[in-house]
């Protein structure tokens, strides 16, 4: 052995381990001790997601292509309109926002099921869990964002200043989709139920955002409402208005801000009381 | 060094029926129970105290709910290597997933300083589409170790398993033993403070568990803080100065281990040569329940000890509850020591590879008269499909014999009265040439036989 020189990582030194009842504090610290593991986790699922595939990483970016494709022909054909964007862009802008959300959303609310070996088997801030799933499906939204710039060029799109939002509404739609997949991945512990209601969420949940659509085609008075509740339409409304700089949803985002938050902080203190448990449920 | 590394007070730890308990319960027993368990707490309607177990008023279990652990108070000095010895369902696994932080205890209070490094389980996260390199790392990392760490320590790892070769190669292309011989790799080198191993070394084959011990005496030896849970006491003697033994959920003994470990030996074995379960308590899953263990005679009379000569019978009564499986009743037999003496697997003609329709069996193993040595035999009953690898049940310790040597000169002691070592002790066919003539003819037979 002649490993004596390694540096031992920082750890807590003093643990004490008492029956925790009730809520619990956040602690970002530990999280970012557990970054690594994090990291490792999300690369893992990566790695595999396209193993034994002949495609590989191509399947990212063809389910949104195919999409693109559909909606156009079904719908903008059909005299839908797509807020003067040219409707491939239109549509295929809003399915990478939108599959970013869905799939880190799917992933998230499994991750806890899936990775049950590793919570009945190791400690560590289960948080590290749905958050490293949510890494993995931007893996596949970076992909995509190369084919819509290429689309852009086809189409000689050329994007305005408020490009630089893009990023925030990325981060939005990830956080929208962490927002719900804590809620979901605390229950899916206990209720397997919710593997099954995760699928058709994401679909009901698909037709109340402007993906499809824009918001500005809805005129009824409790559609707007009801769009507008909807925290994803403010983040697939700014998506395509910092690539575009059409019709911004300054309304929206906020509504959307303030639901992302809320939902998020529930989840993340709901995740925590219901996290003791994990190990004994699952 | 007398500094205490881990302090235990009055710890317990309360579960709901059903809910999953320490030890291996399969993918499907989880699922399922985790889904009964959902549907029971609906319809019962149980109250919880805020930590997801049921309680009563008065602080007594309500139904359905046990204590996996109570009042279990210890402390381990820095520096000590302590084993936990205990029957299945004791609590070994509880303690140590509450000392791991997996599960949280429901009462008492833990204090541990140091780096705690726990292995539950050989090989942890390992993921069957990932190469052996790919899967050092993140197995590694799983165990909380960083990446300088475990790259600083590769080549020894990959050593350890001997696995160069195939270092590239998806781990689900690696064989059991290989798979093994890596995982334990990364574990062993593992370096924490405190070190909290359950039974890994239940696994491998015989070299490559030595293999394991020796690495955790280098362990044990470098000062460091280590609990070791294990079912094999030779082990554990080995290993430990120290031993605490659990029984259902209670600390019986603590201290020399040697001491408490042949008190564990002792408990264990008076359990009778015969073992009866009600349907509600009996070992198994959905296809098949464990009713009934006897060890008896060839006259059929139950009995807890032997003459060597004489045939001792095993049988396993069962239940199928679920028709259409190809069921194979295995018997482990371990000696006092722990060491696995043989596996008989049932091979009867009429079912061997064939489903089962529902209804109880009883399945008779022989061991023939002068076979086993003597001493305290202890039977361990599985039941196994194997065309898709399913362990419906696995129960240690269901029950236990004597063996009996008497010197009565036609046994294989023959006129030796002394201790004979050995795990068995076969009557040997035994055959003798006699020449009076001493030239070298009689050398040159025996030589060209």
């Amino acid at each position: 052995m002649t490993t004596a020189s390694i540096p031992v990582a920082p750890a807590p030194r003093k643990l004490k381990l008492r029956p925790k009842t009730g809520w619990q504090a956040l602690d970002f610290a530990e999280l970012w001790h557990y970054r690594e593991l994090l990291w490792i986790l999300a690369k893992r699922d990566i790695q595999v997601r396209y193993k034994q595939t002949v495609l590989g990483i191509l399947w990212a970016v063809i389910q949104p292509f195919a999409q693109m494709i559909i909606f156009t022909l079904l719908f903008a054909n059909n005299g839908f309109p797509t807020d003067g964007i040219k409707p491939p862009i239109f549509y295929f802008s809003g399915s990478i926002c939108w599959l970013l959300f869905a799939t880190s959303l799917g992933n998230s609310g499994n991750s806890l099921v899936n990775n049950q070996n590793l919570i009945t088997k190791v400690y560590f801030p289960r948080l590290v869990m749905p958050i490293a799933s949510c890494v993995t499906g931007f893996v596949d939204f970076a992909i995509s964002l190369v084919l819509l710039v290429a689309l852009m060029a086809w189409y000689h799109v050329v994007p305005t200043a408020t490009i630089f939002f893009l990023p925030l509404f990325v981060a939005l739609a990830l956080l929208a989709s962490l927002s719900v997949g804590l809620w979901l991945s605390a229950l899916n512990v206990q209720y397997r139920d919710v593997r099954y209601v995760l699928t058709f969420v994401v679909q009901f949940w698909f037709f109340a955002t402007p993906v499809i659509y824009p918001a500005s085609m809805l005129k009824k008075h409790w559609e707007k409402v009801l769009v507008s509740l909807n925290p994803m339409s403010g983040v697939v409304e700014g998506f395509r208005w910092s690539l575009f700089g059409r019709s911004a949803p300054s309304f929206m985002i906020i509504v959307s801000v303030i639901i992302i938050s809320i939902l998020l902080a529930g989840g993340l203190f709901y995740f925590r009381r219901m996290e003791k448990t994990f190990a004994d449920f699952v | 060094m007398s500094d205490i590394a881990i302090r235990v007070q009055d710890i317990g730890k309360l579960y709901r029926m059903g809910e999953r308990r320490g030890g291996y319960t399969t993918l499907r027993d989880s699922l399922t129970g985790a889904l009964r368990n959902s549907f029971r707490a609906r319809r019962n309607g149980v109250s919880t105290n805020g930590n997801g177990h049921s309680l009563a008023a008065d602080g007594a279990p309500a139904q359905g709910a046990f204590w996996a652990l109570k009042n279990i108070s210890f402390d381990v000095q820095r520096g000590e290597i302590v084993g936990i010895i205990g029957r299945n369902g004791a609590g070994k696994s509880t303690l140590l997933k509450i000392l791991s932080r997996i599960t949280d205890p429901t009462e008492g209070e833990i204090d541990i300083e140091g780096r705690v490094g726990s292995l539950l389980e050989v090989g942890t996260g390992f993921h069957p589409e990932l190469t052996g390199r790919e899967n050092i790392f993140l197995n590694g990392a799983i165990l909380g170790m960083k990446r300088a760490e475990i790259a600083a320590r590769f080549d020894e790892i990959v050593a350890f398993a001997g696995t160069e070769k195939f270092l590239d190669t998806p781990v689900k292309y690696y064989s059991s033993g290989m798979y093994v011989r890596l995982a334990f790799g990364v574990a062993a080198h593992l370096e924490p403070e405190i070190l909290i191993i359950d039974e890994v070394l239940a696994v491998g084959d015989a070299e490559f568990q030595k293999k394991c011990l020796g690495k955790m005496g280098d362990v044990a030896r470098s000062g460091r803080t280590v609990l070791f849970v294990s079912h094999n006491m030779a082990a554990v003697t080995r290993l430990c100065k120290r031993c605490i033994f659990l029984q259902s959920g209670r600390l019986v003994e603590d201290g020399n281990a040697h001491k408490v470990t042949s008190a564990y030996l002792q408990k264990t074995l008076a359990s009778s040569a015969s073992h009866v379960w009600n349907l509600s308590e009996a070992p198994g899953d959905e296809v098949v329940r464990l009713r009934a263990v006897r060890v008896r005679a060839l006259d059929g009379a139950v009995s807890e000890a032997f003459d060597i000569r004489q045939p001792i019978g095993i049988d396993i009564i069962f239940d199928v509850l679920e028709p259409g499986h190809m069921l194979a009743p295995n018997i482990h037999f371990f000696d006092e020591s722990g060491i696995n003496i043989f596996i008989t697997i049932d091979q009867d003609a009429n079912w061997r590879r064939r489903p089962r329709p529902v209804g109880r069996y009883c399945s008779t193993a022989w061991i023939p008269g002068n076979f086993l040595a003597e001493g305290r035999i202890m039977v361990r009953v599985a039941i196994t499909t194997f065309s898709n690898m399913a362990v419906h049940l696995d129960e240690s310790d269901v029950a236990a014999f004597q063996v009996i040597d008497a010197t009565d000169g036609d046994s294989a002691r023959s006129d030796y009265a002394g201790h004979l070592p050995g795990v068995v002790r076969p009557l040997l066919k035994w055959e003798t040439i006699y020449e009076s003539k001493t030239d070298d003819s009689l050398l040159g037979v025996v030589t060209q036989m």
